[in-house]
C-alpha cells in the first residue's frame, strides 16, 4: 500500500481573535443593539471566535456611513483612482493569499486544496478584473455605444450597496460583490453568512491596510435578521443576495414597489449530461468534480447525472471506482479532497434529502470511507435509479450527492436537463462540437460547460434563469448591475 | 464473470487478423479530452508526500528505476560500472535497495551480464533500430535476438512510427508481435529458455495527441506488449504526465477487457525525485497498488537514481550531502 503521510497545513499561519466587532466607517466597532454569535470550525465543532451579531441600530449606522463615504469620497473619485485602491487590495490578498486560504478553510470546512488552488487566486483575480474597469466604465456599452464620438452621458453609480453572501465560498462571494460593486462607484454593506464571518472581517482589515476610504466598504455580521434590516433599510439603492431560492423569493417581495435594484442569484439543479462519444475518463473527472468540489455546495454543483444509456454502466463503473479514491477527512491536509460540511443544519438536510431517496426508491451508493468522530461528515454519495418524480432530482440538496438518471435521444437529455426550476448551469460531455452546439442552444441555464464542469473567471459572466434568480455576476455584464444604465 | 473475460479475452485476440478489425477498434476507444486530461495530471501532481510516505516512495522509486546509458560513446568500461552501480546504488548505505534493471545497447549486453548474473537487477537492452526503429524487419529482428542471445531478459523495442501515422495499424501490430517471438532468442537457444520481456516504445513525442497514445498503447498491448514504454529519450519530448496517465488508463481498461495486466514505463525527462513521486501517486490513484511494483512500473532514467539516493539521505541523517557523495556512474 502507499498511503500518503498526514500533511497539514500550519494553522499558525493566521491570527483569529477570540471576539470580532463590526466593521463600519473603517473601524471595528461593538454592536449598539445586537448580541453576538459564534463561529465555529466545522471539522471539529470547536469555536474559532465570537462575532458581533449587527441589530437594526448597526445597519442604520453602516448604511449612513456608506452613504456619506459615497457622497463625499467614492462617488465623486475619479476611477482612475478607484482602480488604485482595487488593485491595491488585490495584491494584498495574493500576499496575503496563504493565511485567508487558511482561514476560509477553518471556519467553512473547505479542504485547503480548494481554498488555496480555487478560492483564493478566483478572488484576487476578480479584483484585478474589475480593477481594470474603474476608468472605463463609459466604454463598457452602457450608456452610450463603446464606438460613439459624440459625448453621450456616462454611466453613473448607483449608490449604497446592500449585499448578502452565503457561506460556501465566503470570500469568493464577497469578492463577486464586493470588487465590480466599488469598480463602479457603489459603497457597500456586505453581511457575510452568520456561519463563516471570519474571512470578510479578515478582509475589513485589508480594506485598512490598503488605506480604502472609510464607510467605502463596510462589513456587519449577523443572522438571518440582519440580513433583512440591511436589504430592507431604506437608504440602500441596491440589494446583491446569494443564497437559496426561499429566501431569495423574499427578499424579491421586500423590494418590490422600491427604487432599489435587485439581482439575485439562488439555487441550482444542474444536469450534466454524458452523451454515448464522452471522453470517459475526462467525463468521470467532471462529474467527480461537478457534485463533490467544495463538498457539493456549489450552486452551479451539477447534481443530476445525465448519462446515456448505451454507456451508463461503464461510466458509472469508472465513476465508483474514482468515487473510491476521495481522500474524505482533515480540511487542512493538503491531500483532503473533500472537507467537512458546513454546520450541522446542513448536514441535517443532506442527510434528510438522502433518506428521502432511498425511501422513494433509489439505489444509494457510497465508497468505502472513515469518517471522523467530531465535526460535521457526510461521504460522496451516489443515487442510481433516480427518476425525474424523486425529490432528490428535484431539490436542490447542497450536499456531495449526485441523483443518476439515464436517457435514450438527445432529446430526451434536454427534455430532462430543462424539466426543473431551476436553471443556473448545466455541462455537456461529447466528442462532437455539433452536438454541444445543439444541445447548449436548447438548455435554459445560464451557464453551459463543455467537456468541462465548475469552470469560473472573472471575465465569464454568470446567472440563472428561472428560480436561479437574475442579473449576472462577473465580466462586463457584472457591471451593468452596479450601474444606472 | 469469468466467462464474460473468457469470451473478452478470446474476441480481442482476432482483432489483430484483419486491418479493418483493428482500425475500427482502435477508433471506437473512448477519445481523450486534452485539457481535462491535463487537468487531472497537473491535480495529481499536487499531493503532499511527506515523512514517512516520501520514505517508502523513494525506495520504491530506486526500485523502478531502469538505470540507462545509451549513448555512441558507451563502453565496456562504462557499461560495467554502471552495472556495479545498479547492484549497489549508495554504497555507504547497504540498506539502500538495488535498481530494477540495467538499459543499454545490444552491444553492451554481454559486459553487463557478467555484472548482474543472479542479483536480481533485469538486464534490458534497446533492439529494434533504435531510437529510430527505420530499418529492414528482419535486421530489426535480428537486432533483438542478438540482445536476447547476449544475456538481455528484457527487450526495449520501438514501434513503427510512420506506419502508425499513416494508418497502417496492422504493419505496427505484425512487427510488435514478430519482436515478441524474436525475444525467445535463436533456434539455437530457444529451448527451455524464457521468453524475454517485451517493452514496447510508442515514442509519444512524435504521436502527438492522446488519442493517437491511447490506440497505439491499446495496438501493443493487442500485439503481446508486457509494458508500454513513452519514450526512447531521444526526442525533444519525453515521458510527461498527461501521457503517461493516458496509458495507465489504457493498461487498467485493457486488464478489465482481457484479465492480461501490463506494465508502464514513462522514460526520459524524469530527472528529480519530486516528478518521481508524482508519477508514483499518479499510478496509485489511477492504476492502484497492483502496479506499484517494479515488475509493473519503471522509469527510464540515468540522473534521477542520484538525486533518489540525495533525498533518502537527508530523510536517514536529516542533511543533504553534497553531490560529490553519489556517484556519477
Amino acid at each position: 500500500m502507499f498511503e500518503y503521510a498526514p500533511a497539514p497545513e500550519s494553522r499558525s499561519v493566521v491570527d483569529i481573535k477570540p471576539t470580532y466587532g463590526l466593521f463600519i466607517d473603517g473601524r471595528f466597532v461593538d454592536p449598539s443593539d445586537g448580541g453576538s454569535l459564534k463561529s465555529i470550525n466545522p471539522a471539529s465543532e470547536e469555536v474559532l471566535a465570537e462575532v458581533a451579531e449587527g441589530g437594526p441600530a448597526d445597519v442604520d449606522h453602516a448604511v449612513r456611513a456608506a452613504r456619506t463615504a459615497y457622497e463625499q469620497v467614492w462617488g465623486p473619485m475619479p476611477g482612475r483612482d478607484r482602480a488604485k485602491y482595487l488593485f491595491r487590495i488585490a495584491r494584498i490578498i495574493q500576499e496575503r493569499s496563504r493565511e485567508l486560504a487558511v482561514l476560509e478553510s477553518l471556519d467553512n470546512g473547505k479542504p485547503i486544496k480548494e481554498a488555496r488552488d480555487v478560492d483564493l487566486p478566483l478572488v484576487a483575480a476578480h479584483f484585478f478584473y474589475y480593477a481594470g474597469w474603474a476608468d472605463k466604465l463609459a466604454y463598457a456599452g452602457f450608456g452610450r455605444p463603446p464606438t460613439s464620438q459624440h459625448s453621450g452621458p456616462d454611466p453613473q453609480p448607483l449608490g449604497v450597496a446592500a449585499q448578502v453572501i452565503p457561506w460556501n465560498f465566503p470570500l469568493l462571494m464577497l469578492a463577486w460583490k464586493i470588487a465590480p460593486a466599488l469598480a463602479a462607484g457603489n459603497t457597500v454593506v456586505l453581511k457575510p453568512a452568520e456561519t463563516t464571518p471570519l474571512t470578510a472581517l479578515l478582509f475589513a482589515e485589508i480594506c485598512q491596510q490598503a488605506d480604502l476610504p472609510a464607510g467605502v466598504v463596510n462589513i456587519v455580521t449577523g443572522a438571518g435578521e440582519t440580513g433583512r434590516a440591511l436589504v430592507e433599510h431604506p437608504g440602500v439603492d441596491k440589494v446583491a443576495f446569494t443564497g437559496s431560492t426561499e429566501v431569495g423569493r423574499a427578499i424579491a417581495r421586500a423590494v418590490a414597489g422600491t427604487r432599489k435594484k435587485l439581482t439575485l442569484e439562488l439555487g441550482g439543479k444542474a444536469a450534466n449530461i454524458v452523451f454515448d462519444d464522452a471522453p470517459v475518463d475526462q467525463a468521470v473527472e467532471g462529474i467527480v468534480n461537478g457534485i463533490f468540489f467544495n463538498q457539493g455546495h456549489v450552486c452551479c454543483a451539477g447534481s443530476r447525472l445525465l448519462v446515456q444509456e448505451s454507456v451508463a454502466d461503464q461510466v458509472l463503473e469508472s465513476l465508483k471506482r474514482r468515487m473510491a479514491r476521495l481522500r474524505v477527512g482533515d480540511p487542512l491536509d493538503k491531500n483532503t479532497d473533500i472537507g467537512a460540511i458546513n454546520s450541522a443544519a446542513q448536514l441535517a438536510r443532506i442527510r434528510e434529502l438522502s433518506d428521502a431517496g432511498s425511501a422513494e426508491g433509489a439505489q444509494r451508493w457510497s465508497p468505502p470511507c472513515e469518517l471522523p468522530e467530531r465535526g460535521f461528515w457526510f461521504a460522496p454519495t451516489i443515487f442510481t435509479g433516480v427518476t425525474q418524480a424523486h425529490r432528490i432530482a428535484r431539490e436542490e440538496i447542497f450536499g456531495p450527492v449526485l441523483s443518476v438518471l439515464t436517457f435514450r435521444t438527445p432529446a430526451e437529455a434536454v427534455e430532462k436537463a430543462n424539466n426543473t426550476p431551476y436553471g443556473l448551469s448545466a455541462g455537456i460531455w461529447t466528442d462532437k462540437g455539433s452536438r454541444i452546439l445543439w444541445t447548449a442552444d436548447r438548455l435554459r441555464a445560464g451557464v453551459v460547460w463543455a467537456n468541462t464542469f465548475n469552470k469560473f473567471d472573472p471575465t465569464s459572466p454568470f446567472g440563472g434563469y428561472k428560480e436561479s434568480g437574475y442579473g449576472r455576476e462577473g465580466g462586463r455584464h457584472g457591471l451593468e448591475a452596479y450601474l444606472n444604465v | 464473470m469469468t466467462a464474460t473475460a473468457t469470451s473478452a479475452r478470446s474476441d480481442l485476440s482476432e482483432l489483430g487478423r484483419s486491418e479493418i478489425a483493428l482500425r475500427t477498434f482502435l477508433h471506437g476507444l473512448p477519445g481523450v479530452d486534452q485539457v481535462g486530461a491535463e487537468q487531472r495530471a497537473a491535480q495529481l501532481g499536487t499531493r503532499s508526500i511527506k515523512t514517512t510516505a516520501k520514505a517508502q516512495a523513494i525506495d520504491l522509486a530506486i526500485r523502478m528505476v531502469d538505470l540507462t546509458t545509451l549513448e555512441g560513446a558507451d563502453t565496456p568500461g562504462k557499461v560495467r560500472a554502471l552495472a556495479a552501480k545498479a547492484l549497489r546504488p549508495d554504497p555507504a548505505d547497504p540498506s539502500c535497495p538495488h535498481v530494477g534493471a540495467v538499459c543499454v545497447y545490444p552491444a553492451m549486453v554481454p559486459y553487463v551480464a557478467e555484472v548482474l548474473r543472479g542479483s536480481g537487477v533485469h538486464l534490458a537492452s534497446v533492439a529494434t533500430a533504435f531510437p529510430s526503429g527505420q530499418a529492414p524487419l528482419e535486421i530489426k529482428l535480428a537486432d533483438t535476438r542478438a540482445a536476447v542471445e547476449a544475456g538481455a531478459d528484457e527487450i526495449d523495442m520501438v514501434i513503427n512510427r510512420g506506419a502508425f501515422l499513416t494508418g497502417r495499424y496492422g504493419e505496427v501490430y505484425d512487427e510488435i508481435v514478430a519482436t515478441k517471438e524474436a525475444c525467445r532468442g535463436t533456434d539455437a537457444g530457444r529451448q527451455g529458455r524464457p521468453r524475454a520481456h517485451l517493452k514496447v516504445i510508442l515514442e509519444t513525442g512524435e504521436l502527438a495527441t492522446y488519442d493517437n497514445v491511447r490506440r497505439a498503447s491499446w495496438l501493443a498491448m493487442l500485439a503481446g506488449a508486457d509494458f508500454i514504454k513513452t519514450s526512447t529519450g531521444k526526442v525533444p519530448v519525453a515521458a510527461t504526465l498527461p501521457v503517461t496517465l493516458v496509458m495507465l488508463e489504457a493498461v487498467r481498461d485493457f486488464r478489465a477487457a482481457t484479465g492480461r495486466q501490463v506494465g508502464v514505463k514513462p522514460a526520459g525527462g524524469i530527472k528529480t525525485t519530486k516528478d518521481a513521486i508524482k508519477y508514483l501517486v499518479m499510478v496509485n490513484e489511477t492504476v492502484g497498488v497492483d502496479w506499484l511494483d517494479p515488475d509493473w512500473f519503471r522509469f527510464g532514467a540515468s540522473s534521477l537514481l542520484n538525486d533518489l539516493l540525495m533525498q533518502r539521505t537527508k530523510l536517514t541523517t536529516g542533511v543533504y550531502p553534497g553531490p560529490d557523495y553519489f556517484t556519477l556512474d
